[in-house]
């Protein structure tokens, strides 16, 4: 029961503000003192327990150095950044006069499912698709009929991610080969039921057409509360000149 | 063959450069920190399988104490100006997204490759496959850039540093999560978790125990970040003895479903920092830095309907199929 001890520091830490990778290092040893703590364990056991969890870390951080792979994007995006990357995107969007950011986000979530299904999650994702591309084009949209407030540019920011992360979650389940499939598989073989990888996916198609219904009703209202959400930041600040008069 | 170590050689050296130019940069807010961060990250990229588990297990100690007790800074290494990028958008016109897919077509051109063809089984390892075609695809695409736009010789690695600094520590957070959940594996966590909650809520009807399946998993992977982690906990809690042994529901739809509602709880915690907190740094957003920033706030009413859809969904599929 102790041992439960390393989930509570987690929370603590995440109600404290605290950085999370040095809870992350606390959580850790506390669950590997806690898991080896019984009445009558010395110092000198603790300490040799503190050491061993400290390895067993360390080597499944050396064993999962590939999450690192996908940072050799930076320099590519960095370099298109440098020579008008985003820019472009704005320009492309511009001529485009019958997007709205709404309708735009729409599309996008739609490809993101459709190639997300297929396998194909490495096509969109946040430093290869929505700051350079996603979140650029849909303010361009927005900015088509005239200048928008902070509040609403990062507001279409904001929701630019959400709608890549949405496509994404919603989407790869329905290809046998994404890591989860992989997971629940062997998950069930080790418990003595074999599941084929298929079964899996075609249940996660229900709830990515739900998925689909949902954000996307929300992205055809988020037009409207974009306007709106202008409308407040033209009347909140400073008064009017026919006021001043 | 290409393999993950040849991938890991790449990025190390990426990193390296990242060190050294943090390093001859005199305007950096944390200039020894944050080279000697990158400059670790390089270290366990390059030479992390010949230090031993001690030795990895300190390497994170000091990168938690660079990056983690106080905040790093963010270099503003020289770029070009928003006028020249303008004039050189409309220069270059298009071709500039040509680049930029050249990634993605390799990644799943590599992996179908490797899966399906002689030489591509031949150049590309069958672990991890995607990403090393994904590591490759951005080294050709910069190489093709960097042919065609012909850059002073470091500007792709200080505009990489522009980018890999507003990202910051979460850089880390991913596998520092996974190695979390193995140390969790070790002491039985899981095991702990799936007694507490069996005991203490009465899962004495379908509902009761999908809703409390479907909660958990979300709330697990809220607090872990990953919907990963959570489901072996949840799973041989409430999965597996109550839903389809109890219950008798099927296996796969229990199982799928369930791991969706996980991803509802992806969808609304800081803890999935490369879903929600590097968009959020990505995108420049003012609350970047809030426990729920403007990426979470966005996701959270699709989140909270989808996760009350998926236990519907469960409820009304898993006992009938």
């Amino acid at each position: 029961m102790w041992v439960l001890l390393g989930v509570a520091v987690l929370v603590l830490g995440f109600v404290l503000k605290l950085n999370p990778l040095l809870v992350i290092v606390i959580s850790a040893l506390v669950t590997g003192l806690t898991a080896a703590w019984a009445p009558g364990v010395g110092v000198a056991e603790l300490w040799a327990v503190a050491i061993s969890t400290l390895e067993a870390f360390g080597k499944a951080f050396n064993d999962s150095r590939y999450f690192h792979i996908t940072w050799l994007i930076l320099p590519l995006i960095g370099l298109l950044e440098r020579e008008g990357l985003q820019e472009r995107a704005r320009i492309v969007i511009a001529k485009a006069r019958a997007a709205t950011a709404g309708r735009l986000m729409l599309v996008y979530l739609v490809l993101r499912q459709i190639t997300s299904a297929l396998g194909l999650t490495s096509l969109g994702g946040h430093p290869q698709m929505v700051r350079p591309l996603l979140a650029p084009m849909a303010e361009g949209a927005a900015e088509a009929d005239g200048p928008i407030s902070e509040p609403a540019r990062f507001r279409i920011r904001g929701m630019a991610a959400a709608t890549d992360n949405i496509g994404l979650f919603f989407g790869e389940d329905i290809f046998i080969a994404i890591g989860s499939i992989v997971l629940m598989v062997g998950f069930l073989q080790q418990a003595g039921i074999m599941v084929e990888p298929l079964q899996l996916s075609v249940w996660a198609i229900p709830t990515a057409i739900a998925a689909l219904v949902v954000h996307g009703i929300r992205l055809l209202m988020f037009d409207r509360r974009i306007e709106r959400l202008d409308r407040e930041a033209d009347a909140t600040p400073a008064p009017s000149s026919e006021a001043a008069q | 063959m290409i393999t993950l170590d040849h991938a890991y050689i790449v990025v190390g050296l990426m990193f390296l450069a990242f060190a050294v130019l943090t390093l001859m940069d005199r305007a950096h807010p944390t200039r020894l920190r944050s080279a000697l961060f990158w400059g670790l990250i390089a270290a366990s990229m390059l030479v992390g399988s010949w230090i031993g588990d001690l030795g990895n297990g300190l390497l994170v100690l000091g990168l938690v104490v660079l990056a983690g007790v106080k905040k790093l800074g963010v270099g503003k290494p020289a770029t070009t100006s928003p006028a020249e990028r303008e004039d050189r958008a409309v220069r270059h016109g298009n071709w500039l997204f040509v680049p930029a897919l050249i990634v993605p077509l390799a990644a799943v051109g590599g992996t179908l490759a490797a899966k399906y063809t002689a030489f591509g089984a031949w150049l590309i390892s069958d672990t991890q496959t995607t990403l090393i075609a994904l590591g490759l695809g951005c080294v050709i695409a910069l190489a093709v850039a960097w042919a065609w736009l012909k850059p002073p010789a470091t500007a792709p690695f200080q505009e990489g540093r522009r980018l890999v600094d507003s990202i910051g520590w979460a850089v880390l957070l991913p596998q520092m999560l996974a190695s979390l959940g193995a140390v969790f594996l070790l002491s039985d966590v899981g095991g702990v978790v799936g007694e507490l909650i069996s005991s203490t809520v009465p899962l004495t009807t379908p509902l009761v125990a999908v809703i409390a399946y479907c909660l958990g998993m979300a709330a697990f992977t809220v607090i872990m970040g990953n919907a990963f982690a959570a489901f072996p906990v949840m799973t041989a809690a409430i999965g597996l003895p109550v839903l389809i042994h109890q219950f008798d529901g099927n296996v796969a739809i229990v199982c799928a479903i369930g791991m969706l509602a996980g991803f509802c709880g992806t969808l609304m915690t800081p803890m999935a920092a490369n879903f929600n907190v590097v968009p959020a740094n990505l995108l420049e957003l003012p609350d970047r830095d809030a426990p729920l920033n403007g990426v979470i706030r966005a996701q959270i009413p699709t989140a909270l309907i989808m996760l009350g859809i998926n236990m519907l969904l469960m409820y009304l599929l898993a006992f009938r199929f």
